[in-house]
This record gives structure tokens, C-alpha cells and sequence, in this order.
């Protein structure tokens, strides 16, 4: 008997002291420092990775590693016939975080949700201005064009909040899955109010997310823990940290060298060194993005669409594309969206190399000399302007077209390009917000976005009714429909010569399971789990 | 000795006026406009910029804009990062102790083998050491900093798995701030092992930066140490028949050492200048790093306040040696 007892004390401590010991700890190499953890009031990715998809969560979420909605804190949804109103119903029981500086006494209710928006337009919520921070703009939600199609938000009873739109707009789903759309708690600015800390709410933050905040050296270390009270149920990793690496290649060292789990954005010639190593996987995925080149359809010869496609015809696509992205690779452009996203059109293909073809048209048409604008900066969807305008320059001359290049320093390029009577073909490209169609059809070559970032000044009616109709159709098949049609229609006009989709890395180590690469672009913790 | 020090103190003034002017201007160069740039690709819509613009403050006329900047500066107030809304002097307060840290121990490194190397070099003039370290120092002052870093991490920490990788402390220890001295902080919490931690992310950074204040050291101690050795007294010295250890240890290095403590000073806007690279590429959270993020990120009241406050502290420096110089050297202070 006696002999049983010490067996099972010994079983206990070991069983206890193992428990102790497989304390699971997650490091993630972030490239970049937060702005803060308020992901209402920031723009970056690295913010919203650190804040909303770690201790956040929304009405509703974009599917781990896709572009669809799932329910989130709403259990489910209803669209009124006319796309007008949406009822959303929360999810009971739903806890915010205990930490050392907030202890909540009730649940997540439609206060909450309608505190969460109501602060990023309503001039009156203290929470809108400088009480609460100094300059704060609410990038995302202005972006996002929320104040032209909120009418408002209301409180039905606890559980259930109503949104009134002023014209349907079927993206809105999409966008309410977006970070600037996290849901915060009412309770805590309420106390923070009181106590006169209101600015804490950006740097403790408070939320229902599957990770709670615990502390930020800054520019160093970000520290969270599982939040034991998440209401899709606890995480498997016990504590995740972020360890901040700006430098590209000391970040995949600190990955080969088990100094952190996960790194995103490898450089491309670290890529073969990777690949190499059998201790990591390299993960990659085409991004939510577009290279392209905008020609000014409103300026003779360009604004004849034979003229645009001869154009596009003359430059050696493949070649381009292996030099620019190099070992990174990136899938050619047939569509303006990316082929992860739904409604991306399999039968439309894109100009391909004829440069015999095109000297024909070129020549009848005129065309001698054409200006060619390439900016300073690396974008993700192009890692160099300049080289690519020289390869093109390169090509066009081939088929008797002088190609002048003009340079301009990021912000004033952009400023520069989207005149309307910017001469030329112009380099430019888009990473997506929400994954919804409506946010590269209508963003980047609706009517009204001429002079904003339609920098081709085209205005199609066929088009436009297309993606118009599109954005007020709340019936997912039909607007993948609308769509695709769209998209003939833009290859039959050719406002813009596509360039690629450029593919997006992380490193993980192969003890890590459940990480998955979001088209998205954001880094999700929830899921993963790693073995000792 | 006072009326010494005033001149000085007196002499910063205007370059102080000129640093105000100068953190002002650049930011105001650079191409582009604050507004367009903060807005990204999405773009802003006219009404939205013109508020926005009030709202910063660039509706006003340029000299106001400096009036106010002055003003603000003046009072102690150096504005609020764009980005993080939190204050610029605050932010600097919290991450200067790393920079001062790391700075510290890469001069440590500096002096402990530039000096005795000038030194050795002298005495062995024209030897194939003194050939060699020569031509080490001027590798070393030519030295691609961004470059060196990466070869090193890659070859310590990669290759061989000695020193970690980046970072200040490995990330099992969670010591909060005391002095935001990582190694004092570690000793103040009575940590063995997170001292030794601390220490070991300072190996590689300290070398990286410290390389090319190494190799101005070593040329420096190395010439006035010549310079010296030819004096009067040190011939006097060996003639009274004084060991050469003596003579060389005490009469020439003494005086060698005067215009060695001003280099050194000097070396201080080199450090920081060199902390740029050297903080980004080792994750070092010091203000190099910080105001490398606030370029990219356009944030320019960081941009400009932080600039103003580095050359403050370049300045303080600088002062500093002059006195130091004063004291060591009498000469100075008459004239």
C-alpha cells in the first residue's frame, strides 16, 4: 500500500511537473513595431497583426487562410430584401478579457458593437478626438467608405444589433470582418473615461480575441497569453510573443537558429538558403495584390483599345516577370484580381507576347514616342519600377515605340499620376483590404474613382453598370456573375497592361503546426500549436 | 576655467538655431506631401485633406509653422508621434538607455584594443604589424556597417550557433525596466543568467558598431603617439635611463593621450550615425531603429524632434570633451 502511494505521489509531482514544463511558448519574428493596439486607429499590417487578429475579434471573419465570410462574434445574419438593413445576432456568453488593469462584470453586448463603431465617425463620442489621442484620422474607416453608406447602427436588445445602410452595398460584409472593425469593450473606455486614462486604451487594449495583452517593451518584445475565457475555446499555445526583427535576413536567422517560430517576408535571395534548411518549411501563397500599368485612355493614340493591346502585345510578359521577382516568384496577371479570389474569371486570358503584331498596329496608329512613369519605391506587387520601365523601354523600342521615363518620389508620383490628363502609361498596383471584388473593380477602375485612383481615367459603361450592380446584389452566385462579366469586359478594352500577383512568404519551423498563410496578408495565431 | 566654459556654452547657441532651422527644412524638403503620404494607396478625398491639413497645421504659412515649432520646443514640448500618438520625448526617454548602452560598450570595445594597438604600432614603427594593423584599421574604417552585421550574425550565429541572433535578452526573461540598462537591470533583479544573456546579445552589436571608432582610435593613438615619441622630454626620459615601459607608459602616453580623448569625443556623433544600421539590423529597440521606422513611416514630428534631440545630445557631447580637454590639457584653457 505504502509502496502504491509513494508510486502515485511520484505519478502527481512528475504529471505536475510536466505541466509545468510543456507551458507552450510561441515566438513570432514581427517585422515591424505596433503604432499602437487599436486597431481602429491604425493602417499597417505588423499593427493589425499585434492587435486586432491577436486580441481581437469581429461580428464577423474572413475563413483561416481564405477570403470568405464566416460568422464570428455574430452568430448569424440577416439581410433585408432591399439590402438596406442588417440584423446581426451576438453570440451569448461572450467574455473580454481579465487582465491586471481591467476586470470586466459583464458580457460582450450590442453596446459594445455599436461603442465600437459610433467612435470612429460620431464627433461627439469623446472617443472620436483628441481627448482620446491627439490627430487621430480613422484611416480605414473613411477609406473604407463607411461614413458615405452608414446610416446607422442600433441596439435591438442585448444580443442583437441592427445596421442601416443609406444604398446597398454588398461589400459591407466583407469590411465589417476588416481590423479597423474590431469589436472593443464599452465598459473598459467607460472606465478609462472615468479615471481619466483614456489614452491606456490604445497602448492595454481589451478585446474577446483568442490572446490576451500582457506587456510591450517598446520596439522590442510584444508578450500575450491564451485568454482562458475565448468563447471558441482556449488556445493550445500558452504564451505567444512577439519578438520585433526589422532586418529581413537576422529575422530567417533567428528562425534557422530556433530563436523564433515563424517569420514572415524572407528577402528573395535568402529563399534558396531556406528551401535548403530541413528544419523549416517555407509557406507561400499569391498575395491579394496586382502589379499593373495604367495607360490614359482619354489621350489619343492610347484611348483606342487595339492601340492599349498592341502595347501590352510588345512587352516580353514572362521576361519581365522573372527579372523583377526573381526567386520570389509571382503568378502572371490574367484578371485584376488575384485567382484566390472568388469570382476570378478562368476563361479570360491577357494579352500575350506578339511584337510583330504589334508594330503593325503601332505604326498605323502613329505612335512614336510615349511617356512611361516609374516611382522610387518597392511596392509588394512591384519590387522595382525603375527596372521594370527599363525592360519595358527596352521592348518597345523593339517595335518602334520611344519610351521616356519619368521619375517622381513616391507621394508625389501618385500625386502626379491620377490627374486626369497625365500623359502615358503609369505604373501602379493594389493589395487588397477585404477580399470582396468590389475593392479592385470599383477602387481602381469605377468612374468615380477617376482622379482618385482610377489612374487610367477609364469609364466603361458596360463596366460600370457591372460592378455597380455588383456592389448593390447582397446574392453572393449572382455577383460572382456580374463579375465575370466584368472581366471580359476588361480584357476586351485593356485600360491597363497586368503585370503579376506577387507571392507572399513566412518561414516556420516544422514543429509548428496550424499556421496558414492568409491572402489577406495577416498572421493569425488562433489554430496553432507546436510540438517540443 | 569659467570664462572658457561660456564661450563654449555661448558658441552652441547658434548652432543650436541652426539645428532648429535645419530639422525644420529637411522635413519640409523631402518630396511629397505629410498628408497624401500618411493616406497611402487608398487616397483622400479634397474635403478630407483640407481638414487634415488644418488639422496638422500645414494650412499655416511656413514661417508661423517654425514660430510654432520653436515655441513648442522651447517649452520642452516635441510634439506627438503621427503614427503611435504617444509623445516624442517620452518615447526617446524609453529607448535611449539601449542606444547609451549599446554605444557604451562598442566604445569599450573601441578603446580597449584601439588604444594599446596605436600604441604597439608606434613603437614598432614600420614592422609588419605596424603595416598589417594599418591596413586592418583602414578596412575596418571602410567598413559597409550593414554589411559587416549580417556577415557576422551569419557566421556567429548562424554558422557556428555562438552568439544569439538579435535582440537584447533572450526572451525567456521578462524584466520590467528599472534603469532601461538591460545589463544593470538584470543585476538590479540579482539575474545571473540574465546578465550573461544580456551580455551576449551586446557581443555582436558592440563589435559592429565599435569597428570603425576602432580603427580611428588606432590611427589617432598610433600618430600622436609618434608625434610624441620624437619630443624633447621623451629623449630626456630615455636619457636619464628610464625603462622603456616607463617612458612610453607614463611620459608619452600621457600626452598622446590629449588629442586621442577629443577623437573619442568626437567618435560620438559616428555612434550614433552608426547606430542607425546597427540598431535595425541586430532588433535593437534604441532611437536608431526608432527613427529609421519613423522615416519609412513618415512620421515627421518624429523625424523632427528626434533629430534635435540627437543633436542635442552630440552637442552636449561635444561640450563635454571640450572641458575634459581643458582639464588634461592647461595650454588649452589660457588660450
Amino acid at each position: 500500500m505504502k509502496k502504491t502511494m509513494a508510486f502515485a505521489a511520484a505519478l502527481l509531482a512528475a504529471s505536475v511537473l510536466s505541466g509545468m514544463a510543456s507551458a507552450k511558448t510561441l515566438v513570432y519574428c514581427s517585422e515591424a513595431s505596433p503604432a499602437n493596439f487599436d486597431p481602429g486607429t491604425t493602417t499597417g499590417g505588423n499593427d493589425f497583426d499585434a492587435s486586432s487578429r491577436t486580441v481581437y475579434s469581429r461580428l464577423v471573419e474572413f475563413k483561416h487562410g481564405g477570403t470568405e465570410i464566416e460568422p464570428g462574434l455574430a452568430d448569424k445574419w440577416e439581410i433585408s430584401d432591399d439590402g438596406l438593413v442588417y440584423t446581426f445576432h451576438l453570440h451569448p456568453g461572450v467574455k473580454f478579457q481579465t487582465t491586471d488593469y481591467f476586470k470586466p462584470t459583464r458580457d460582450l453586448n450590442a453596446d459594445d458593437v455599436v461603442f465600437s463603431f459610433d467612435r470612429q465617425f460620431n464627433k461627439q463620442n469623446p472617443w472620436n478626438g483628441d481627448k482620446y489621442l491627439p490627430n487621430l484620422t480613422w484611416d480605414y474607416y473613411t477609406g473604407m467608405d463607411m461614413p458615405k453608406y452608414v446610416a446607422k447602427w442600433e441596439k435591438v436588445d442585448d444580443l442583437t444589433v441592427k445596421l442601416t445602410l443609406t444604398e446597398p452595398n454588398a461589400p459591407m460584409l466583407a469590411n465589417l470582418g476588416m481590423d479597423f472593425a474590431s469589436i472593443v469593450s464599452k465598459e473598459y473606455a467607460d472606465q478609462l473615461e472615468k479615471e481619466g486614462k483614456m489614452a491606456d486604451f490604445s497602448t492595454k487594449p481589451i478585446g474577446t480575441g483568442p490572446f490576451q495583452f500582457v506587456d510591450y517593451q517598446l520596439d522590442s518584445v510584444i508578450r500575450y497569453a491564451a485568454n482562458p475565457d475565448y468563447f471558441k475555446g482556449k488556445e493550445k499555445i500558452d504564451d505567444l510573443v512577439f519578438a520585433i526583427t526589422p532586418d529581413a535576413t537576422a529575422r530567417i536567422q533567428k528562425v534557422l537558429a530556433g530563436e523564433c517560430d515563424i517569420a514572415p517576408y524572407p528577402n528573395p535571395a535568402d529563399i534558396a538558403t531556406i528551401k535548403a534548411n530541413k528544419d523549416v518549411t517555407l509557406l507561400d501563397q499569391a498575395g491579394l495584390n496586382i502589379g499593373y500599368m495604367s495607360y490614359n485612355t482619354t489621350i489619343p493614340p492610347l484611348d483606342k483599345p487595339e492601340v492599349r493591346h498592341a502595347l501590352n502585345q510588345a512587352i516580353d510578359r514572362e521576361a519581365l516577370i522573372k527579372s523583377l521577382f526573381q526567386d520570389a516568384g509571382a503568378t502572371p496577371a490574367e484578371n485584376l484580381i488575384p485567382p484566390t479570389m472568388w469570382s476570378w474569371n478562368k476563361d479570360v486570358k491577357t494579352d500575350t507576347y506578339n511584337p510583330e503584331a504589334a508594330k503593325k498596329v503601332l505604326a498605323d496608329a502613329g505612335l512614336k514616342e510615349i511617356q512611361l512613369w516609374a516611382a522610387d519605391r518597392v511596392r509588394p506587387y512591384n519590387p522595382n519600377f525603375q527596372r521594370a520601365a527599363e525592360l519595358i523601354q527596352a521592348d518597345w523600342a523593339k517595335v518602334g515605340v520611344k519610351a521616356n521615363i519619368v521619375n517622381y518620389e513616391w507621394t508625389k508620383y501618385r500625386e502626379e499620376g491620377k490627374k486626369k490628363d497625365r500623359p502615358g502609361a503609369f505604373q501602379i498596383g493594389w493589395t487588397g483590404d477585404n477580399g470582396d471584388p468590389d475593392n479592385f473593380f470599383a477602387t481602381l477602375f469605377a468612374c468615380s474613382a477617376i482622379g482618385v485612383s482610377n489612374y487610367s481615367s477609364w469609364c466603361d459603361k458596360d463596366f460600370e453598370d457591372l460592378i455597380q450592380k455588383a456592389k448593390k446584389t447582397s446574392d453572393q452566385a449572382e455577383r460572382t456573375k456580374l463579375y465575370e462579366q466584368a472581366q471580359v469586359i476588361f480584357a476586351k478594352e485593356a485600360p491597363a497592361f497586368l503585370l503579376a500577383h506577387s507571392q507572399v512568404y513566412a518561414v516556420v519551423r516544422n514543429n509548428v503546426t496550424g499556421f496558414k498563410m492568409d491572402p489577406l496578408g495577416i498572421h493569425r495565431f488562433d489554430g496553432v500549436d507546436k510540438s517540443e | 576655467m569659467l570664462r572658457y566654459l561660456l564661450n563654449k556654452i555661448a558658441l552652441l547657441i547658434p548652432t543650436l538655431v541652426g539645428i532648429t532651422i535645419c530639422a525644420f527644412a529637411f522635413v519640409r524638403l523631402l518630396p511629397g506631401d505629410p498628408i497624401l503620404a500618411m493616406a497611402g494607396e487608398h487616397g483622400v478625398a479634397p474635403a478630407r485633406y483640407e481638414e487634415l491639413k488644418e488639422q496638422f497645421g500645414y494650412n499655416l504659412p511656413i514661417w508661423e509653422q517654425y514660430a510654432r515649432y520653436v515655441r513648442e520646443v522651447a517649452t520642452g514640448d516635441f510634439g506627438v508621434s503621427i503614427s503611435s500618438k504617444r509623445p516624442v520625448l517620452e518615447e526617446f526617454k524609453t529607448l535611449f538607455p539601449a542606444t547609451l548602452e549599446l554605444s557604451f560598450f562598442a566604445m569599450i570595445f573601441a578603446m580597449v584594443i584601439g588604444i594599446p594597438a596605436g600604441i604597439f604600432a608606434a613603437v614598432k614603427r614600420g614592422s609588419w604589424f605596424d603595416q598589417s594593423l594599418m591596413g586592418t584599421a583602414l578596412v575596418g574604417y571602410s567598413m559597409p556597417i550593414f554589411w559587416w552585421g549580417l556577415l557576422l550574425i551569419i557566421f556567429f550565429s548562424g554558422y557556428l550557433g555562438w552568439t544569439p541572433v538579435s535582440g537584447r535578452i533572450g526572451l525567456q526573461f521578462f524584466l520590467k525596466p528599472i534603469t532601461g540598462f538591460m545589463t544593470i537591470d538584470s543585476l538590479l533583479y540579482g539575474k545571473w543568467d540574465a546578465f550573461r544573456s544580456a551580455l551576449s546579445h551586446l557581443v555582436l552589436p558592440s563589435i559592429v558598431l565599435g569597428t570603425i571608432p576602432l580603427a580611428v582610435i588606432a590611427r589617432q593613438t598610433r600618430s600622436a603617439m609618434l608625434e610624441v615619441l620624437g619630443e624633447d622630454y621623451v629623449r630626456t626620459a630615455r636619457a636619464k635611463g628610464l625603462s622603456a615601459a616607463r617612458v612610453i607608459g607614463v611620459h608619452a602616453l600621457r600626452n598622446a593621450l590629449i588629442p586621442v580623448v577629443t577623437t573619442i569625443g568626437l567618435q560620438v556623433g559616428t555612434l550614433l550615425a552608426g547606430a542607425i544600421l546597427t540598431e535595425t539590423i541586430f532588433a535593437w529597440p534604441g532611437i536608431g531603429k526608432w527613427m529609421v521606422d519613423s522615416i519609412f513611416k513618415r512620421d515627421y514630428v518624429v523625424v523632427q524632434s528626434g533629430l534635435l534631440l540627437i543633436a542635442l545630445i552630440v552637442m552636449a557631447v561635444n561640450l563635454i570633451v571640450d572641458v575634459l580637454y581643458a582639464v588634461i590639457n592647461p595650454r588649452i584653457r589660457a588660450a
